[in-house]
């Protein structure tokens, strides 16, 4: 191929000069250019290595449909692999490179791959999964294992960077009455109707143009038709890819901001991720031609019809010398008058005889005949040419280059997203698409339709059937037919030449050849959505653009049906890529997920807590003081609050405001355990069940008057337990008069815990006489005042078994309530205590938490089946007692401790038999700390028929994944403090 | 993306919203039988076409939704409040 620039074509900016680098080597190309056309009027044809085979690649198309052109743009963290350099615009100092070759593209050692393709044919893959016969059946796992690296090196497109993304990209939405996609004839009409109509209106056109097909004429001017749709107050978004339909008229879109400039990329985002929620659709999204397949049909130098002429009006670039078109439709022939008159020598080969074709005579057109075989391997040197029937050598050609139109296949690409199956169109040999129930409407060459006026017509008549169905208007409307050739296409999907042992392609850009599709067929793999799998035909990163149907066609002549019989494989989204980066938008690093933060936050880490998260919330974790590590801190903390007092955060945990007349029957029939009773000025513990009689989450409800509740619930399941009851207030007891609020954000919350906490809080509220043991006993609750008339309720609850307290106040002055804990409790020489200290007390009197209550254990099992009533009935009564959850061999909470108690063990230990160490044993070790009461390492978890069960016997801890095992004695959960004398101290 | 129409925030994307379940279920009483209970908890028809479901509002009004939707297109053919109060606020203001 030998292609060039020319002087007087084109709507490149020839003043303006742009370089670029292209595999290490400094080229210039002109502003307007697209990577493609640079290259192409470098004279550069050979761009890429195949995926497979590695055979010499070129430039197949000027769009997006591109299956050859595949490279690299940027370096380091901003290396793209896999960029389609026909859709890539040049910018100063473009950097591009090849894939898929060592050293390069013009001499690739990978190209030995192409004389031992049998080993790449379809189906290769799997057969390597399954072993290949007659040696390795059964044993096919370990042969991939042993090829896996080789094919990943050999069969690979290019490498994505691996470092972070320096580029940030945006999220983004808008509403409108219509969507346009595509900005051809079609879609710019039915777009100035719309507007014209006084709706609201978006355009998306993939292209940094608007103007679609027009861009290949010489006379469209895309800044009138820009000017035009403006001046209507449409939205004209370019470089944005419509890359999906979704439900009720969602559009995801892709706007490319910066990916075509060369300055510093971090002052906009890279690219933005759309979401237009519409009202109506309209889909002008054109058409792409085919190619056809026949020996040696990926040569560089092999292009469609339609691309060259896109490269000659656009970019004024000629891209061969001595061309050959070989088509079996009448698109192509204002494209060879074009081409000759550009003073390329051109000959037409049609498949058709019976045509009557007007032309200039400028070129030669050979009726009756069609291209068997390329001669040439990095560039064309000849074509062989047969008659159209009965296939053999007639004659050869010398060329550089092949132009290809087997037919145009319309981009029903977005109505498949939305389940819509197109229908196959028998005179124009191609899929068109379906009407469908939704507001989505196609248009233009998308909807079979090949002539401007057509398309035009269409677009006029696709904004009206919006409007209509949008009941703005009730007008008459009518489509055009499909169509518009003065001759009918005669279908040709591929040239078959029986004495050759050459490649003939039907899916460039994963090498899938003709003979592919046969092997398919012929092992079995007839429907079209095995043929896809097995061949991998149209799973490249084009998704079968150009190859898809010629491949059905093949499988449709095997099994001597008709395409639409053979069906049609769903194309899902993206139409074209996304990168991951678009997805995520801005929700990375620190913003992956919210963050939440007590209002003690500050204070927390002013006082030197080192924070954890749990859940969304940051917690402290440790309080180290100098050289401490975590063991060391929380140690020490857990000893401090059992020896005097300490003080922790504990507003994460959830809670709720109940309120109202029915209140107490609420509570009564969601908590297990009775609360009918529970007098004012009273809390209790309660445990909730599920429908199913698992148990939901624990808390704690404070009665605070008559007809009000303060409940709290664990941190991690305080958003579910309040959708739980508003579900069960809004859908099952309707006629309950009650309110549920979370009043998390509300209060701040902290324990004071240890033997000298009562002389703390004593301090710390304006009236001490309320905080006696006699007016203030074991789950009393108190709403007083801490000093300086701040309102705020007390509870004398303990989680960590000693002497407690649990104060709240109004997340305003939390601050000042830790000032004044603080200070008090430093008299007692106590101590800011964090989530692992709290871990370790809670451990000691094996209370269950989240890590215990994990979904999958009653009530029994967690050892709390006596608090249940047995009076009343409440969610999960009837449930709990079904057989399966009261066998007698259920896992129950039991304490561990390690037979050598200098030993250590982890959460997550599997418990088992001494004789049987293996599968999921006979239980599980949940929570681990090492006792500072009993001087060495304690755990709570789960086994088979709990502690009586297993008193004497020893039992074996395996921690396959540290590599470890101990030996194990079970105890009673209660490991310090059975009896609670110092809770109620 | 499902758009949902709540009553009272009205049309928004169905990612504001948590699917509940079965619409239809008719809890028993809570001194009903273990059979009764696995009945109500347990078997479920996997309907093709339209279905009531309910739907929380958990990132707006918090309302629980019953909505007639198709399984198979996600066109959705009605939605009123779960409560019968509710509903008739909504009804009133029509
Ligand atoms: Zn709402």
């Amino acid at each position: 191929m030998t292609s060039k620039r020319l002087n007087n074509y084109g709507k490149i900016n020839r003043d303006k000069t742009i370089s670029f680098t292209w595999d290490n080597k400094k080229y210039n190309g002109l502003e307007g250019d697209s990577l493609a056309s640079a290259l192409l009027a470098n004279n550069i044809g050979v761009v890429g290595r195949s995926f497979k085979y590695h055979r010499p690649r070129g430039i197949f198309s000027s769009g997006v449909e591109e299956s050859g052109a595949l490279v690299t743009i940027g370096s380091k963290d901003r290396r793209d692999p896999n960029v389609r350099a026909t859709t890539q615009e040049l910018y100063d100092g473009l950097k591009a490179s090849g894939q898929n070759a060592f050293p390069n593209v013009n001499f690739d050692l990978g190209g030995i791959n192409n004389y031992i393709g049998r080993f790449f044919a379809a189906g290769f893959y799997y057969k390597t999964f399954m072993g290949i016969p007659p040696f390795e059946w059964g044993k096919g796992t370990s042969i991939w294992m042993l090829f896996e690296k080789l094919i990943r090196k050999a069969a690979g497109m290019g490498s994505a960077s691996r470092l972070p993304d320096p580029d940030s990209y945006e999220h983004a939405h808008d509403f409108c009455d219509v969507i346009v996609v595509g900005s051809g004839p079609s879609g710019v009409s039915a777009a100035i109707e719309a507007a014209e109509k006084k709706l609201d209106v978006i355009l998306v056109e993939q292209d940094s143009l608007v103007g679609g097909d027009q861009l290949s004429e010489s006379e469209f001017s895309t800044t009138n038709t820009l000017n035009q749709l403006q001046s209507l107050g449409i939205k004209v978004m370019t470089r944005t890819t419509a890359f999906g339909l979704y439900d009720n008229c969602v559009v995801g879109l892709l706007e490319r901001v910066t990916d075509h400039l060369s300055i510093s990329k971090n002052i906009l985002p890279r690219q933005r991720f759309w979401t237009i929620r519409a009202k109506h659709i309209i889909v002008g999204s054109g058409a792409l031609e085919r190619h056809i397949a026949f020996n040696n049909n990926d040569i560089p130098g092999v292009m469609t019809v339609n691309a060259s002429k896109h490269y000659l009006n656009r970019y004024g670039v000629l891209t061969g010398k001595d061309i050959v078109i070989a088509t079996n439709n009448d698109s192509v022939y204002e494209t060879a008058e074009q081409l000759s008159e550009a003073e390329a020598n051109v000959t037409v080969l049609d498949s058709r005889t019976d045509i009557e074709i007007e032309t200039k005579n400028k070129f030669e057109i050979r009726k009756g005949f069609v291209p068997y075989n390329i001669n040439g391997t990095k560039k064309i040197n000849s074509l062989d040419i047969s008659k159209s029937e009965n296939i053999k050598k007639f004659d050869t050609i010398n060329c550089d280059q092949v132009l290809l139109s087997g037919g145009w296949s319309p981009a029903v690409h977005l109505l498949s997203h939305r389940g819509v199956k197109p229908k196959w169109n028998h005179e124009n040999a191609c899929f068109i698409p379906n009407d469908t129930k939704e507001n989505i409407t196609m248009i233009g060459s998308s909807r079979g339709l090949w002539n401007k006026d057509d398309c035009v017509a269409s677009g006029v008549a696709g904004a009206t059937d919006a409007l209509n169905r949008l009941g703005i208007s009730k007008t008459n409307y009518f489509f055009p037919k499909p169509g518009g050739w003065k001759n009918p296409i005669k279908p040709l999907y591929e040239v078959k030449y029986k004495k050759s042992r050459s490649k003939s392609f039907v899916d460039y850009q994963h090498d899938v050849t003709a003979d592919d599709v046969r092997l398919a067929h012929r092992e079995g793999f007839i429907s079209v959505e095995h043929l896809k799998r097995y061949t991998t035909l149209g799973m490249a990163n084009d998704q079968g653009k150009m190859g898809n149907i010629i491949g059905l066609s093949l499988m449709a002549d095997l099994l001597n049906k008709e395409i639409p019989e053979v069906g049609t494989t769903v194309f899902r989204p993206p139409y074209t890529p996304v990168p991951v980066g678009a997805l995520s938008g801005r929700n990375v690093g620190k913003h992956f997920r919210p963050l939440r933060v007590t209002p003690m936050h500050q204070w927390n880490i002013d006082h030197g807590a080192k924070m954890i998260e749990v859940g969304l919330y940051q917690r402290p974790w440790y309080y180290p003081k100098k050289n401490e590590t975590l063991s060391d801190s929380y140690i020490r903390e857990a000893t401090v609050v059992r020896k005097t007092v300490g003080i922790c955060d504990v507003t994460s945990l959830g809670k709720i405001s109940v309120q109202g007349p029915d209140a107490t029957e609420f509570l009564n029939r969601i908590y297990s355990n009775a609360f009918a009773k529970l007098q004012v000025g009273k809390a209790r513990y309660g445990v909730m069940l599920r429908d199913d009689g698992i148990v939901m989450d624990d808390g704690t409800s404070w009665r605070l008057s008559e007809n009000e509740y303060f409940m709290t619930t664990s941190t991690a399941a305080a958003a579910k337990v309040m959708a739980w009851l508003e579900e069960l207030l809004q859908t099952r007891w309707t006629n309950l008069k009650v309110n549920v609020t979370s009043v998390s954000e509300q209060w701040a919350g902290a324990a004071v815990a240890g033997p000298k906490s009562r002389e703390v809080l004593n301090n710390c509220v304006e009236d001490p006489s309320l905080i006696t043991n006699e007016n203030f006993p074991f789950m009393g609750v108190i709403s007083t005042f801490l000093k300086g008339k701040i309102p705020c309720r007390i509870a004398r609850i303990s989680f960590s078994g000693e002497l407690a307290f649990e104060v709240y106040i109004k997340s305003d002055f939390a601050n000042t309530m830790m000032d004044l804990l603080w200070d008090n409790a430093q008299i007692y020489d106590g101590c800011l205590y964090g989530l692992e200290a709290l871990g370790a007390l809670r451990v000691e009197k094996g209370h269950v938490t989240g890590a215990e209550l994990d979904g999958r254990v009653t009530i029994d099992d967690a050892g709390l089946g006596k608090m249940a009533s047995i009076k009343k009935s409440y969610i999960g009564s009837a449930m709990r007692r079904r057989g399966v959850l009261n066998s007698e061999n259920r896992e129950t909470l039991v304490g561990f401790f390690p037979m050598d108690l200098k030993e250590t063990f982890n959460a997550g230990t599997i418990v088992c038999e001494k004789n049987n160490i293996s599968g999921q044993g006979i239980g599980r070790i949940t929570s681990v700390t090492h006792s500072p009461e009993l001087g060495h390492w304690i755990g709570i978890g789960f086994v088979e028929g709990g502690v009586n069960k297993w008193k004497d016997i020893t039992l074996v801890g395996a921690d396959p994944v540290r590599n470890k095992q101990m030996n194990l004695k079970v105890v009673s959960p209660h490991m310090v403090d059975p009896t609670g004398e110092r809770m109620y101290a | 993306m499902i758009r949902i129409n709540c009553p009272y925030c009205g049309e928004r994307d169905h990612s504001e919203f948590t699917y509940g379940g079965d619409a239809t279920i008719k809890y028993p009483s809570l001194d009903s039988s273990e059979k009764e209970w696995t009945e109500a908890i347990f078997f479920r028809k996997n309907i093709k076409g339209f279905q009531l479901e309910t739907w929380h509002h958990s990132n707006g009004c918090r309302m629980w939704l019953e909505v007639e939707r198709s399984t198979v297109t996600h066109e959705i053919k009605s939605i009123k409040p779960c409560h019968p109060d509710l509903q008739k606020v909504v009804e009133n203001n029509k």
